[in-house]
């Protein structure tokens, strides 16, 4: 039976997951649910301001909230003059995904990561592909509970290398997602964050305390777009990634490539270069295939000669590891030893099928593959 | 207060503006908008609360001065037998700034008078939370009219657009409500100035958070375009027993005044324009700067009456006050 990701989401993702948490002895933690006041986490990034109103510091909005009310993210709402995030441990979908899945290709190829998201998101891209969670509220999606310690729980037992922390936004669950992430930790589970980059530069330092990859997308490389289509900016997610890589976090950067809007060649240029100056040739780039989705149905699919085209620019302007991503099979999936051009990782889809890869070395040339690999 | 000192104090700081003619009924052709303002000296108790017998008179009257007809035929005139009327309160503040659960009762007898039947009246809001902190009892069915929140049936798979606007939709309004009449209350808004008639109506969407940029503006107007919404809101009863001219939207009681009206009118814009001199004659008399030069100028209204939009007029010139 064919079920659209729409359905999917509605109804298989929060029974996907109390199905997991059954099979780990979690069964009597099923009770879904919504607009609950269970476990009000007070909010980490806030200050206060006269009046009970609150400022928020956690991403580049700054949203001034008065009592009662939440925040552009609709996931964290000022009480009485105390900002609490909503959804902390309260996760609306949860599944044990391919690491290639996020895509990140330099991380533990072929392990697999447990992955959640909580509702909500702090922008509002036209082309969401999960928009029935990340452009929700958290009482209008089926939730439930799964503490830090329980999250990390399921990953150890399920044998999964990483928590990925996807889907959504989780900037917007920076609490929840740290606090997993130090659980993981003490069971030597790592932790990944998918993320939109458009966080302030405190959290994501704090971040990178406990976190051992991020995946940004870059949605865009004019502020235009990032006005037009986004409802945020390009500024702030360029510094998250300058700071990332002054951290020494290992970053992959995914580029969705959508007809007309963002597939200027000049503009991938620009990109490519700025990338190659601020962050080094080492960072991979993916550049990803578009489908049409959510307010941006009028659009095509990308061609696929358009993502070839992109990874040429990322190749001819210095960048090692650039790929074309959501074209199963397509030869950019590959990983290439930039010394010897010899194929260090085979991939189909999300599936590698061939890895050439000794001590993170290239096994022909040995000639070092950035990453992170065991 | 005396009624002169009420209409000197209270009518309109663009008093001049305006055209008030006291009681009197202005003949209306499509230019002209026309709000009624009723107001009673007698509409509290010893406590301060609203009574309801006042707030039934309060009501009456300016019905019937509104549309120009008794009472009895203005809510036959406006609502039928088979129609679900949803009653579109604002209570996020909770009580001291919410509709009055008074006026809301009052309207729920006009309409079972009018032949609609209990259990097809809907109070509603956002949130079956937001309803009971403002002292509405929450319940379902057909013994008497229902209250609950959207979080009880939730918003439409749908996604409906306009302009800036892509929003899913209340499914009380938009599956079981023939008919709404908007209830919301006069107050500041701390990041769109005013909220009125127009932003009430963000209640109707799952993801009003997304729109408080640039003081709402065009998003407020963009919502009141969704013909889902645009076609079904009957008329506006502006609750403005005790309004807040600062402070808002959470109830901040030392910003409030007793202004001890109700004011209904169907052009929402024209309402929303002038609710908002109200806000800035009283913000005035307590030496507050305007709203424009604490960076909040309700500019939402100015674009719900352009040329794009036309959902009303906030030419004073055109619209016509009738106090009452």
């Amino acid at each position: 039976m064919m079920i659209s990701r729409r359905h999917f989401f509605k109804t298989g993702s929060a029974a996907g997951c109390l199905f997991m948490l059954g099979k780990t002895g979690l069964a009597a933690q099923k009770s879904a649910t919504s607009g609950s006041d269970r476990n009000l986490v007070e909010a980490r990034y806030y200050e206060k301001q006269p009046n009970r109103k609150i400022k928020c510091v956690l991403c580049p909005r700054e949203c001034m909230i008065d009592d009662l009310e939440r925040g552009y993210c609709g996931v964290r709402e000022n009480r009485n003059g105390i900002y609490y995030t909503l959804v902390y441990g309260k996760p609306c979908t949860a599944h044990i995904d391919p690491i290639e899945k996020k895509p990140l290709f330099h991380f533990l190829p072929g392990s697999e990561a447990f992955s959640f998201a909580t509702a909500g998101c702090n922008v509002f891209c036209k082309f969401c592909q999960n928009w029935e969670i990340s452009q929700a509220r958290p009482e209008q999606v089926q939730s439930f509970d799964l503490p830090p310690r329980q999250a990390a729980q399921i990953a150890a037992e399920k044998k999964c290398a990483s928590i990925s922390y996807t889907y959504s936004e989780p900037v917007i669950f920076t609490e929840y997602m740290y606090d997993c992430a130090v659980e993981g930790r003490s069971r030597n589970v790592k932790s990944v964050m998918v993320t939109n980059g458009y966080i302030q530069a405190k959290p994501m330092q704090d971040l990178c305390q406990v976190l051992h990859s991020v995946k940004v997308d870059l949605k865009a490389f004019t502020e235009r777009f990032y006005k037009e289509l986004v409802s945020g900016q390009l500024r702030p997610v360029l510094d998250t990634l300058v700071l990332l890589r002054k951290m020494n976090m290992w970053t992959e950067i995914v580029y969705l490539v959508i007809p007309g809007q963002n597939d200027d060649p000049r503009e991938l240029e620009q990109m490519c270069r700025w990338i190659y100056k601020e962050l080094g040739p080492g960072v991979p780039v993916h550049f990803s295939r578009f489908y049409p989705q959510y307010r941006l149905t009028n659009l095509p699919a990308t061609p696929v000669q358009t993502l070839n085209k992109a990874r040429k620019i990322g190749l001819d302007n210095g960048l090692n590891f650039v790929y074309t991503g959501n074209v199963p099979g397509d030869p950019g999936e590959n990983t290439y030893c930039p010394k010897c051009k010899a194929t260090v990782i085979r991939r189909i889809g999300f599936s590698v099928t061939e890895m050439n890869l000794k001590n993170g070395t290239c096994s022909r040339c040995n000639e070092k593959i950035p990453g992170i690999w065991s | 207060m005396n009624r002169r000192t009420f209409i000197h104090k209270t009518a309109l700081a663009a008093g001049a503006a305006f055209s008030i003619k006291p009681g009197s009924i202005p003949a209306q052709t499509a230019k002209t908008a026309k709000i009624v303002q009723s107001y009673r000296s007698d509409v509290r108790g010893k406590g301060g609360s609203p009574l309801g017998a006042s707030i039934e008179k309060l009501l009456d009257t300016a019905m019937e001065n509104y549309y120009q007809k008794k009472v009895s035929l203005v809510w036959t005139s406006l609502f039928k037998e088979n129609d679900v009327v949803g009653l579109k309160v604002n209570c996020l503040a909770g009580k001291g700034l919410s509709t009055s659960i008074e006026l809301t009762d009052v309207i729920i007898e006009r309409l079972l008078q009018a032949g609609v039947s209990k259990g097809q009246i809907i109070v509603w809001d956002r949130l079956d939370s937001d309803l009971e902190r403002a002292g509405y009892h929450i319940h379902r069915g057909s013994a008497r009219a229902q209250c609950y929140g959207n979080d009880r049936l939730g918003y439409t798979s749908e996604i409906f657009e306009y302009g800036s606007v892509g929003s899913q939709l209340s499914r009380i309004l938009h599956e079981q409500c023939s008919a709404i009449i908007n209830l919301p209350v006069l107050k500041d808004h701390g990041i769109c100035g005013v909220s009125v008639g127009l932003k009430n109506l963000f209640g109707a969407i799952h993801n009003p958070n997304k729109y408080h940029d640039s003081a709402g503006d065009p998003y407020i107007a963009d919502v009141n375009m969704l013909p889902q919404i645009r076609r079904k809101v009957r008329l506006t009863i502006l609750d403005a027993l005790t309004p807040q001219y600062e402070g808002g939207p959470p109830y901040m009681p030392q910003w409030t005044w007793k202004m001890d009206s109700l004011l209904v009118a169907q052009d929402m814009v024209a309402l929303d324009y002038t609710s908002w001199q109200i806000i800035e004659e009283q913000r005035r008399k307590a030496g507050l700067d305007p709203l424009k030069a604490v960076g909040r100028e309700p500019v939402y209204i100015a674009t719900a009456a352009d040329n794009s939009y036309r959902l009303g007029t906030n030419d004073p010139s055109k619209i016509e006050i009738v106090q009452v």
